[in-house]
């Protein structure tokens, strides 16, 4: 599956200088200013692969995950779903377009409606959508869901409120496969489960992806579960792509200082291991003012003059791994 | 309301059935409430005062030993008695049975201020909540402007500008106190509208109608519930103040505020002709309020378990 790079076949979504610029209350007298979440990203997907996005805190990765679904309208850029244009879309065509595609969200706690059953809350995107003309035969669907993800369809009856953060979690996954979509947005799904959890939950997504075929987009910040789910990586910076790669190629062979950095900051299992971490210096710029140049040279440890006046080429370093960096080579060998 | 009662005894009947047939488990969300507030029993207690003083106010006529307007002039501001256990007014009524016509007034004013100004409020309060913007400074502005009037002057100046009644007192307590109601409403729609469960219905396709019957609503309804219980008091209160003073409910029509009012003349001769109304007063707003209160704490999840 990780030969992503397959020419004939057309991508299942295509994302072209995705922008989001979220307007910062301007104060009196002062000039309107604009927080650039996500800036110009591009990148396309194809079926039955999941697309692992990885940066810190606040680099635009879940902005980026819900510009794709229009949850949050995108400011400009071009979103194209087998071909169709989404942004475009409106009316019964965008709610067709949005049965196939889903989101599962990070937090299992505020993403369920407390007020309905397990039930129910499977049963939404089917009725929202009209799957079924009958309730006999939406409920037949929401229990075969439930044993798929691993619910007992006895909990059918009961409300969210009672079950743990894993079990939770399987019942935001149910309602995100009810309508058997090509496309889930994943964004940090694990990252609020216990240890122990987390993995029985990436298991169950892998399972589910390979008996249905879906294609992901997992967001999430911790590269040990990116490096287990992912076929292509991507990694986010300030709101821009700084490096994108296929799973394997980025993980041995990172080219950008920032994943770099990233990655060095992996714990190892072994003791003493002589692997040098890279602590980047500074904080994370503000995204209403981001650097001039290339936006990472605040805080890179190769930045020279050029990095502050000129920027990066997104260049492709052959085999589809592509890195914004004036010095990718040099950083390879490095 | 009525159709989200009907629907949730309509799901519980469905629940039983699957858990006979079918071997389902079922939790019920306000049947955990009820078991709650079971629990209290202060609250419990002031729900039997409250069942009570509304029983009184439906069966006035067959539970008032006399006619509430019949005036017997061979026993004016006569002393407590067998006959009239409270005593009677400057007319010679029956005071016992002014007190029990008095409840009728009290309720359905209670009821119908809070029911109009949760109409009023709810509508109002969610659409600024869930739209935002614009609309939303709008309909604050003109909640800032209600709220700068002090309550009572605002109450009395709609009384004297549209006179005198019982509709137009409905009216100026829904206008006195849909404000709070919309608040509050406005602030949880606005929490509500920014959850995640939201967000994946609105990932499905649904419709605004559909986000806030199914998704907002429902949530809310508990909020709904309590600021009814709770402003029930309030108008009752509000009620007797401007019946106290003269331009509520009109004698003879008795009501609690307007007995306390004639009565004050002869507070130092006839203690008792003002003190049971005032009691009467009392007793319905504190059952109201702890009511209310265990209401609130048996709906409110965050204090499950």
């Amino acid at each position: 599956m990780s030969e992503t790079v397959n020419q004939n076949e057309t991508p299942l979504l295509e994302v072209r200088h995705l922008r989001k610029l979220f307007p910062s209350k301007a104060g009196f007298l002062k000039e309107k200013t604009f927080i650039k979440a996500v800036d110009d990203v591009s990148f396309s997907i194809m079926p039955k692969v999941t697309l692992g996005v990885v940066g810190e805190s606040g680099c635009g990765k879940s902005t980026m995950g819900r510009s794709v679904l229009r949850l949050i309208e995108p400011t400009s850029g071009e979103i194209l779903y087998k071909g169709q244009d989404f942004m475009k879309a409106d009316g019964a065509e965008l709610r067709k377009i949005r049965s196939e595609m889903q989101i599962i969200f990070q937090d299992p706690y505020a993403s369920l409606n407390p007020r309905m059953t397990v039930g129910e809350i499977i049963a939404e995107p089917l009725n929202i959508q009209k799957k079924f003309k009958t309730k006999e035969e939406t409920r037949e669907r929401v229990l075969k869901t439930m044993e798929v993800v691993g619910l007992n369809p006895k909990y059918y009856n009961r409300y969210p409120h009672e079950f743990s953060g894993g079990q939770r979690q399987r019942i935001g996954i149910a309602r995100a496969i009810a309508l058997e979509p090509s496309l889930i947005v994943c964004d940090e799904p694990v990252s609020a489960l216990d240890v122990s959890i987390q993995s029985q939950v990436l298991n169950l997504l892998k399972d589910l992806q390979e008996s249905m075929g879906m294609a992901y987009i997992f967001i999430s910040h911790n590269l040990s579960v990116i490096k287990h789910i992912s076929d292509r990586v991507m990694v986010m910076y300030l709101g821009h792509v700084v490096e994108m790669a296929d799973k394997n190629d980025l993980f041995s062979n990172p080219s950008h200082p920032y994943t770099q950095a990233l990655m060095s900051a992996i714990p190892l299992p072994e003791r003493h291991s002589s692997r040098k971490k890279i602590i980047l210096q500074g904080e994370l710029p503000s995204p209403a003012n981001p650097p001039s140049g290339c936006i990472f040279h605040t805080r890179c440890f190769m930045a020279q003059d050029i990095c502050s006046k000129e920027e990066p080429e997104f260049r492709d370093l052959g085999n589809g791994h592509m890195c914004a960096c004036h010095f990718c080579e040099k950083c390879q060998n490095q | 309301m009525s159709t989200k009662i009907f629907r949730f005894f309509t799901k519980q009947k469905q629940f039983e059935q699957d858990m006979l047939e079918n071997g389902m488990q079922y939790s019920s969300f306000y049947g955990d409430s009820l078991k709650r507030l079971k629990k209290n029993k202060m609250a419990m207690f002031c729900a039997v005062i409250l069942i009570a003083i509304i029983l009184m106010a439906i069966f006035a006529p067959l539970l008032a030993p006399y006619d509430p307007t019949y005036q017997d002039y061979s026993a004016v501001l006569s002393e407590p008695s067998m006959a009239h256990p409270f005593g009677t007014d400057e007319y010679g009524r029956d005071i016992l049975s002014r007190i029990i016509y008095g409840s009728r007034v009290s309720i359905s004013i209670g009821i119908v201020a809070q029911v109009v100004a949760s109409l009023v409020g709810v509508t109002l309060g969610a659409i600024a909540g869930y739209y935002g913007g614009k609309i939303d400074s709008v309909i604050s502005r003109i909640m800032e402007i209600f709220q700068a009037f002090p309550d009572l002057i605002f109450a009395m100046a709609i009384m004297t500008f549209m006179g005198k009644g019982m509709l137009n007192l409905f009216i100026a307590l829904g206008l006195l106190t849909w404000v709070r109601t919309a608040r509050m409403i406005r602030g949880s729609v606005m929490q509500l509208k920014e959850k995640e469960y939201i967000e994946a219905s609105r990932a499905n396709g649904a419709t605004t109608f559909w986000i806030i019957t199914k998704g907002i609503i429902p949530n809310c309804l508990s909020t709904i519930i309590v600021l009814v219980t709770l402003g029930i008091p309030n108008a009752i209160m509000y009620e007797a103040s401007l019946s106290f003073l003269g331009i509520g409910i009109q004698p003879p029509t008795p009501s609690w505020g307007n007995m306390i009012s004639a009565a004050q003349t002869f507070i130092s001769y006839r203690p008792l002709y003002s003190i049971m109304p005032g009691i009467a007063i009392m007793i319905t707003v504190i059952a109201f309020n702890i009511f209310g209160d265990g209401l609130r704490d048996a709906l409110d999840p965050k204090l499950k378990n």
